[in-house]
């Protein structure tokens, strides 16, 4: 009856190695979506029954969470997706300006995903690196202090594709190992 | 509302409003003030569900006698009364189970200001609609609001939007504007309806009730949602925008789906029923019944409803149509067709014609599948009465082949049939043909149409009587609406039959001087029962003396099965 | 760090290789640095000799409660025979709060060593660590760890050769502020939505995950742990002050010039040397206006006000802002807290109404919404306060602002409802002046120089 979601056999074996590292298959329900959503880019209905039939449970439970947590997505962000810290201590240090920066230069709204599907923005709450703000999420690695003009300049290596490599902006992941 | 039993040796001593009161033990403090009558308002706690605590509308102050750390004795205060240690922060009621010597103020200005900003809170973001709202008059959040809340708003904020008027099933709308968020459905439906369909989705303010998209509220329970939902989130697509509640008459009503014998109330106005609801009784069905019981009240007005007597297919007066039915039963050898669906009253008359007849008793029984909550596999209402006043000692079978053998053999030349179709049982129609009929029965069937004389009954909304459930409770129910113009229930239609025929008279007057009759076997399971006793209430008949009959009804809310095994 | 000299210096325990750049978070640096040597140690004491020192350590939680982990450790239900959980608060989510981070990144085998001396000394059937998801690369710096301690005994089975063998799984969230409570975390990891639960009766010591006694402590209170292992509890107690023992991991954010995280003994310094010597004080010409001393819900201080008071021992106080000493009870005593220990220093170019604005969205956006007042109460003041920042204040809505906050407070099933109300109550209490303006007819033009909060 219900369509069978397509997964790699990558995820699928990580899937099966996760869930019976809880005493209860319930628990897994988080670190099972996370995982089709990293492959998925998102959780549609599809996806919620699959999980849901996976770990013994009703459609209705994995959606409820789904819906609840910010970082789960019923829909997929961009291909390229920036998250900026919108709370006080960032804000303080110009989080909102850095987020108009990003709106202006990537041409998305925050909250949304630009219609050709290369850039999303997001302006989140605290991602807990308070002290180095305004902090600047992409592609799973924190970038600090992303201000003023250093936030136009992010943005431009950005779009051009050169952030990663770029010696302006080392992430906090990578700054543990130099 | 019948409160839960509680043995005087179960009491506890609390104070409540600074009276000393004795609560059972074991009860939290909502239901403990509303024994003493104290009302402590009430969104998400329902006593038939878990505990969730969620509304924060029963927030109470409480505290307790402190005990000396090392002596564990009480602290006393100077006038020598225990030292109460009040809890900073108000408590809700309905998560604080009453402990010996407890402090409990549901009076105080402190809990009328938590009332007054919960209600406040509730309504902020609530549309406001009771002039098009069907809860309108049956809405805790209109209550409350009146009785305890403000009575002004502060709020100049834009309102949160939410999807109005879902289809949240076959039976339930869904306004999720007017939902406060109590999750009672939600808990009914994994607790009680084991049937996890429904959830919240969203966070926060704008947390949205639902069904997983492609699945719906459909199962047998569905309804229940709507009179547990405190507002007008939840309606049943059927009742809504029907009725203002406040014209109804509420009457105690059985359910006669099946041998659960749910109670209910029939809301009926001008003589015409509206709507079944539950009745709580937390023996039977806590406060819960199907959504196809509810359904039943249809049959009063269906188009097989026989609303005049007739013999032989002309239309007759109710007087004539008993003189045929005389004629045509006494002195023969008759067959009699009882129901598991009469009364137990209509089953005692039944037995006493049967017995001055001498007349051979069939009993046809009707079974379904069991759900294990409370539809049962017994579906009729009444297969215990008729063993309860030893009509029938065998356990019936939704097949009369006896019966049809009878007929066939020619071993009988006529029948009296209860409401019953024989021909759906397994009588075919040659051998039917070969004895005349005198049916007595509410609504139209193959076998009231080959009747020689057809009777009408009332339908169960019409009269009262009583029942006799899966679990062995007596259980009593009323007329709720007045039955077709001319038309008797059926007691009185057989007392006359009765009466005709033995020349014996019974001195009928109603059902209590017919209960004087029931009762007054000692050996019988019923005796020493006043109808008095019954009206509205469950009364607990041992049977044990049946408890060798194969009963089908499987184990499910508040019923085990007697055991067969000896 | 161009400290005068009787600037306090940093005591660093938990943070000592934190930013070594010759450490690295693998287990061979950890090892080098003597590394689960504690661990040892813990094996060769009896559980309940484990509990007892940290017990006598004094260690106070430090995800914001500041209640006694040795005293959480004692409510266990050990009579049930249900199994023991361990879990690892590591949701680190309170705004200006970032020291967990640093402990995960960069010295995570400190976190498990703790946590398998709490296990052992809990008998925990099995750990977790609850990791914040924003954390992609910490929680896969957490499941090697995790490995390479395996790989050596020192955790999973049979640990140490012990017969005792307990497993951690590194458990993410998913972007929600509320996991961070522990019985909201419980239910997420119980794969439901994080509604907290009420207490009582789901006290986690007794009816905690899976409704199994559970004890919940946050990253950095079980790092304490281990030292206070190493050293004995009545050594860790004569760290810092008596009540207030051990070292505090402050995290500073906002307008200071050298924002960060920096390890103290409790009490050695105040919160004016705080800003003004250790962060390198206020950006040049600017003056202190407010701070919020322990995370975002922590009612802010003003600059100006006094704090007034007797301590326990009978001896009066009467600070100012800068002398409020940096321990769990000075900002008590300052009638805030020190919460998880985020500072958020605010200069005189921050309009308070903005800053409220900014911390009330926080929490409208991260209540459950469970409750009624939390989930109705924080989402109304986030809409008065957004209006008073868009030029439409009216004269009433301050005290109807502290109305609400009050209708809140106490009232919820968790201790977020206090988050959401703490702020409003202490900002417009504070500066109701600043408030006030807002909705006068001729309105202060709003300064340039003052960041966007909202």
């Amino acid at each position: 009856m219900i369509e069978e979601l397509k997964l790699s056999s990558e995820t699928l074996s990580k899937i099966d190695e996760v869930i019976p590292k809880y005493p209860e298959k319930r628990s897994a329900a988080l670190m099972v979506i996370h995982l089709v959503q990293d492959e998925l880019g998102a959780i549609s209905d599809l996806a919620c029954e699959w999980i849901a039939r996976r770990l013994e449970l009703q459609p209705i439970n994995v959606k409820e969470l789904v819906t609840f947590y910010p970082m789960l997505r019923e829909k997929p962000w961009a291909r390229n997706h920036v998250r900026v810290c919108r709370t006080l201590p960032c804000a303080l240090r110009g989080s909102y300006a850095t987020c108009r920066t990003f709106e202006r230069m990537l041409g998305v709204k925050e909250g949304h995903v630009r219609d050709d599907g290369e850039y999303s923005l997001e302006f989140m709450e605290c991602l807990a690196d308070c002290g180095q703000g305004p902090v600047v999420i992409f592609d799973e690695k924190t970038y600090e202090n992303v201000e003023g003009e250093r936030a136009e300049r992010f943005a431009e290596l950005l779009i051009e594709g050169k952030l990663r490599d770029s010696d302006e902006f080392i992430s906090y992941e990578d700054g543990l190992s130099k | 509302m019948i409160a839960p039993e509680h043995k005087p040796t179960d009491l506890i001593a609390v104070n409540l409003n600074g009276a000393e009161v004795e609560v059972p033990e074991g009860i939290n403090v909502v239901e403990a003030a509303a024994l003493h009558g104290s009302e402590v308002p009430h969104y998400c706690y329902h006593p038939k569900l878990s505990v969730a605590g969620n509304c924060r509308m029963c927030l109470v102050e409480m505290g307790t006698p402190i005990r000396d750390r090392s002596s564990g004795e009480l602290i006393l205060e100077e006038d020598g009364s225990p030292k109460i240690g009040w809890v900073p922060k108000p408590v809700i009621g309905c998560a604080t189970t009453v402990t010996p010597g407890m402090h409990i103020r549901t009076e105080s200005p402190l809990v009328s200001e938590c009332r007054e900003g919960i209600m406040e809170f509730l309504l902020v973001n609530h549309p406001l609609d009771c002039p098009i709202c069907d809860q309108a008059g049956e809405c805790s959040l209109q209550e409350f609001a009146t009785d305890y809340g403000r009575g002004y708003s502060r709020y100049v904020e834009r309102k949160n939007v939410k999807p109005k008027r879902t289809r949240l099933g076959p039976r339930v709308t869904l306004d999720d504007e007017r939902c406060i968020l109590c999750s009672r459905c939600i808990r009914f439906c994994q607790e009680v309806a084991k049937d996890d369909v429904l959830g919240f989705v969203d966070r926060g303010s704008f947390s949205t009730l639902t069904c997983f998209p492609g699945k719906e509220l459909s199962n047998n329970y569905s309804l229940n949602t709507v009179d547990l939902c405190p507002v007008g989130a939840l309606t049943s697509t059927d009742f809504r925008f029907k009725m203002r509640v406040w014209f109804l008459k509420e009457t105690p009503g059985i359910c006669t789906e099946s041998s659960a014998g749910c109670n209910t109330l029939v809301s009926s106005r001008e003589g015409v029923v509206q709507r079944i609801t539950p009745r709580r009784n937390d023996r039977v069905n806590d406060a819960w019944m199907t959504d196809s019981g509810r359904e039943l009240y249809k049959a009063v007005k269906s188009e097989n409803r026989i609303l005049r007597p007739s013999v032989n297919g002309m239309d007759h007066t109710m007087d004539g149509a008993i003189a045929q039915a005389v004629e045509l039963l006494a002195g023969r050898k008759i067959g009699v067709v009882a129901s598991c669906r009469s009364t137990v009253e209509e089953q005692f008359l039944v037995k006493r014609l049967a017995d001055c007849l001498s007349a051979k008793v069939f009993l046809r029984g009707h079974f379904g599948a069991d759900d294990g909550i409370l539809l049962s596999s017994d579906r009729t209402p009444n297969l215990r009465g008729a063993l309860a006043v030893d009509l029938f000692d065998l356990y019936p079978s939704d097949h009369l082949k006896d019966l049809n053998e009878d007929l066939a053999a020619g071993n009988l030349d006529g029948l009296l049939v209860m409401g019953e179709d024989l021909v759906d049982a397994g009588v075919s129609e040659v051998n039917l043909a070969k004895a005349p009929v005198v049916f007595l029965g509410a609504h139209h069937n193959g076998t009231s149409r080959s009747a020689a004389v057809v009777l009408p009954g009332l339908s169960v909304f019409e009269k009262a009587g009583s029942f006799i459930n899966r679990s062995f409770f007596l259980q009593g129910f009323e007329s709720a609406v007045p039955g077709p113009v001319g038309l008797r229930p059926e007691w009185k239609t057989l007392s006359s039959i009765f009466e005709s025929i033995s020349g014996e008279s019974l001195a009928l007057n109603d059902l209590r001087s017919l209960w004087e009759l029931i009762s007054e076997d000692g050996d019988s399971v019923l005796a020493g029962i006043k109808f008095s006793d019954l009206a509205g209430k469950s009364f607990q008949i041992n049977g044990e003396r049946w408890s060798h009959l194969p009963f089908v009804e499987r184990q499910a809310l508040h019923f085990e099965p007697l055991s067969s095994e000896p | 760090m161009n400290a005068r000299t009787d600037t306090p210096t940093e005591r660093r325990i938990i943070l000592r290789h934190a930013d070594d750049p010759n450490y690295s978070n693998r287990i061979q640096c950890y090892l080098r640095e003597g590394g689960y040597e504690t661990l040892k140690k813990a094996f060769s004491m009896k559980p309940e000799e484990v509990g007892e020192e940290v017990l006598k350590s004094g260690v106070r939680g430090r995800g914001g409660a500041g209640f006694p982990a040795g005293m959480k450790w004692k409510f266990l239900d050990r009579k049930s025979g249900k199994p023991i959980y361990l879990i690892c608060n590591a949701d680190e989510s309170e705004p200006g709060t970032f020291k967990d981070r640093q402990i995960i990144y960069k010295d995570p085998h400190q976190l498990i060593e703790g946590m398998m001396i709490s296990a052992y000394a809990i008998q925990a059937k099995q750990a977790f660590i609850y990791v914040r998801a924003e954390f992609h690369e910490g929680a896969r710096i957490l499941d090697r760890a995790i490995l390479e301690a395996k790989e050596r005994g020192y955790c999973g089975d049979n640990v140490l050769g012990s017969g005792y063998g307990c497993d951690i799984v590194v458990h993410r969230g998913a972007g929600a502020y509320i996991c961070g409570e522990e019985t909201g975390l419980i239910e997420s990891l119980e794969g439901k939505r994080p509604n907290p639960r009420i207490k009582p009766p789901y006290f986690p010591a007794v009816l905690g995950l899976y409704h199994c006694p559970t004890i919940v402590n946050n990253v950095e209170t079980l790092c304490n742990v281990r030292h206070v292992i190493e050293m004995g509890g009545d050594a860790f107690a004569r760290i810092g002050k008596p009540n207030n023992t051990g070292t505090r991991i402050w995290c500073v954010s906002g307008q200071v010039m050298k924002p960060g995280y920096y390890e103290f003994e409790c009490g050695a310094l105040t919160l004016g040397q705080m800003i003004f010597e250790v962060c390198g004080g206020l950006r040049p010409g600017r003056s202190l206006k407010a701070v919020i001393p322990g995370g975002s819900s922590a009612k802010v201080l003003r600059a100006d006000e006094r704090f007034t008071g007797t301590h326990k021992d009978g001896t009066d106080y009467d600070w100012g802002l800068e002398d409020v000493p940096l321990d769990f009870d000075g900002p008590m005593a300052a009638g805030s807290m020190s919460g998880s220990g985020g500072i958020i220093v605010m200069d005189d170019t921050v309009d308070v109404v903005e800053a409220m604005a900014n911390v009330n969205a926080f929490y409208a956006h991260e209540s459950c919404g469970q409750c009624t007042p939390c989930r109705e109460g924080s989402l109304w003041m986030r809409k008065i306060t957004q209006r008073m920042c868009s030029g439409e204040a009216r004269p009433e809505d301050p005290d109807l602002l502290l109305s609400i906050a009050r209708q809140i407070e106490g009232r919820t099933i968790c201790a977020f409802g206090e988050a959401a109300a703490w702020p409003t109550q202490s900002f417009v209490s504070k500066f109701k002046e600043e408030f006030v303006r807002k909705s006068s007819a001729s309105p202060e033009p709003r300064n340039e120089k003052s960041p966007q909060l909202i």
